[in-house]
């Protein structure tokens, strides 16, 4: 199967929905943990890691909104609307990414896990039977390089450091730990994504070579293997959500909601 | 009699349009034009950001439409941002590249991990002080030579 338009994915009921869902988990990643990142803004231990957090933001915040408009060529409302007006359970983002920034090495673990899922799932879709999302991730790639590289650079200079850098990065990833489960949830349409390939491999495979390139990286940074994914406590792919994703939508729609028509 | 409108004079006309940015470098020299269409009176300009996230998008959108409208016999200009193919750092020309190390900021180097020559002194073997800088698209580096830091874009 291949989806040269909006149009010729519309006449397809099953594909059209499972591809408007995915889009949403993509777009709601996105926004949802661009918003966290640029809550680091003034606040990060040195000016460097102020400055890189809010430069990903902007990309994490700009990848959001192309996925948005990806969205609204297939019939869903403008990309204002999808971010600020959609009540908490039509959110499909990962818990993880919802969580309160906490700690910095908790931030920092939290990105580089994120980053490096991210860039698998990128890859999964790198030639997608959806003509605008395969040009579109092509665009995605070539930017995340850089958070990839940044991140990993922190998580494992914050290892290697031992003493307080490393218990605290330690306690980050086995707090990261507790939702990857919901992270790697593909939600309920994976069979259909596969099917049609808007996607090239699904999330067992994904998990796999996530395990392999990170288990490396434990080793470099000295850190231990906390093991298989518990339970997930709440699923973020199915519209579960918890108080820090409620605080963290009413923070980011204050604005927009005292006069959603304002323009500036 | 007036010369009928062409692609070039377009092309010219974009030339004046500046990076809001970096404002010696244009729109043309950034790479950031694919294709430039005339048909009569109507003009349709194709274009592809540097970053996905770059919030001067509408800005420069908004400078093309009206630097293009101003030509003679302009009736309707058409700005369109497309992510085929998507915009790299080998997109510079040589005379944007030239233009950047004017205003102080390095050319992007061949790897993303090498860091480019000093814009002020030409000195190699400078340090990354930091993967982002003021903008998405830059970076910024210490001279050791010079012993100051200087920003250079992003090699993508």
């Amino acid at each position: 199967m291949k989806f040269e338009n909006a149009e010729q994915v519309m006449q397809n009921r099953e594909v059209h929905q499972a591809l408007v869902r995915w889009l949403y988990q993509l777009a709601d990643d996105e926004l949802v943990l661009g918003h966290r990142d640029s809550e680091w803004l003034g606040l990060c231990p040195d000016i460097e890691g102020d400055v890189a957090f809010s430069s990903v933001a902007q990309d994490e915040v700009g990848h959001a909104v192309l996925y948005f408009d990806l969205l609204h060529e297939l019939g869903e409302p403008d990309p204002d609307n999808m971010a600020y007006e959609r009540s908490v359970g039509d959110r499909f983002n990962a818990t993880l990414v919802a969580r309160d920034n906490g700690d910095w090495a908790y931030s920092v673990a939290r990105h580089f896990l994120y980053d490096l899922f991210d860039d698998l799932r990128l890859e999964a879709m790198s030639d997608s039977s959806y003509l605008p999302l395969k040009q579109g991730v092509a665009k995605i790639r070539r930017e995340e390089f850089y958070h990839l590289l940044h991140m990993r650079t922190w998580f494992v200079r914050l290892g290697q450091a031992g003493g307080e850098a490393g218990e605290r990065l330690a306690a980050g990833v086995r707090k990261v730990w507790n939702d990857l489960a919901d992270l790697f949830d593909f939600g309920p349409y994976e069979e259909v994504l596969l099917k049609s390939g808007i996607i090239s491999f699904g999330s067992e495979e994904l998990k796999r070579r996530w395990t392999e390139r990170v288990r490396e990286l434990f080793a470099e940074a000295r850190l231990e293997w906390p093991g298989e994914f518990p339970e997930a406590e709440l699923k973020g792919r199915r519209g579960e959500h918890g108080e820090e994703m409620k605080n963290l939508l009413s923070t980011m729609t204050e604005v927009y909601d005292l006069d959603p028509a304002a323009r500036w | 009699m007036t010369q009928n409108l062409n692609e070039q004079m377009i092309w010219d006309a974009l030339q004046d349009v500046k990076d809001p940015e970096i404002p010696t470098v244009s729109v043309v020299e950034m790479g950031m034009v694919n294709r430039v269409t005339v048909h009569g009176e109507d003009v349709e300009v194709e274009m592809t950001p540097t970053f996905t996230g770059c919030p001067a998008l509408d800005i420069i959108r908004e400078n093309v439409r009206e630097r293009i409208a101003r030509e003679k016999g302009v009736r309707n200009v058409q700005v369109r941002f497309v992510m085929d193919p998507p915009w790299t750092s080998d997109r510079i020309t040589p005379d944007g590249r030239l233009k950047l190390r004017e205003f102080g900021i390095a050319a992007p180097p061949a790897s993303p991990l090498d860091v480019p020559p000093c814009p002020f002194c030409g000195a190699e073997g400078g340090d990354v002080d930091n993967l982002f800088g003021p903008t998405a698209c830059r970076a910024i580096y210490y001279c050791r030579k010079c012993k100051q830091p200087y920003e250079g874009m992003k090699k993508v």
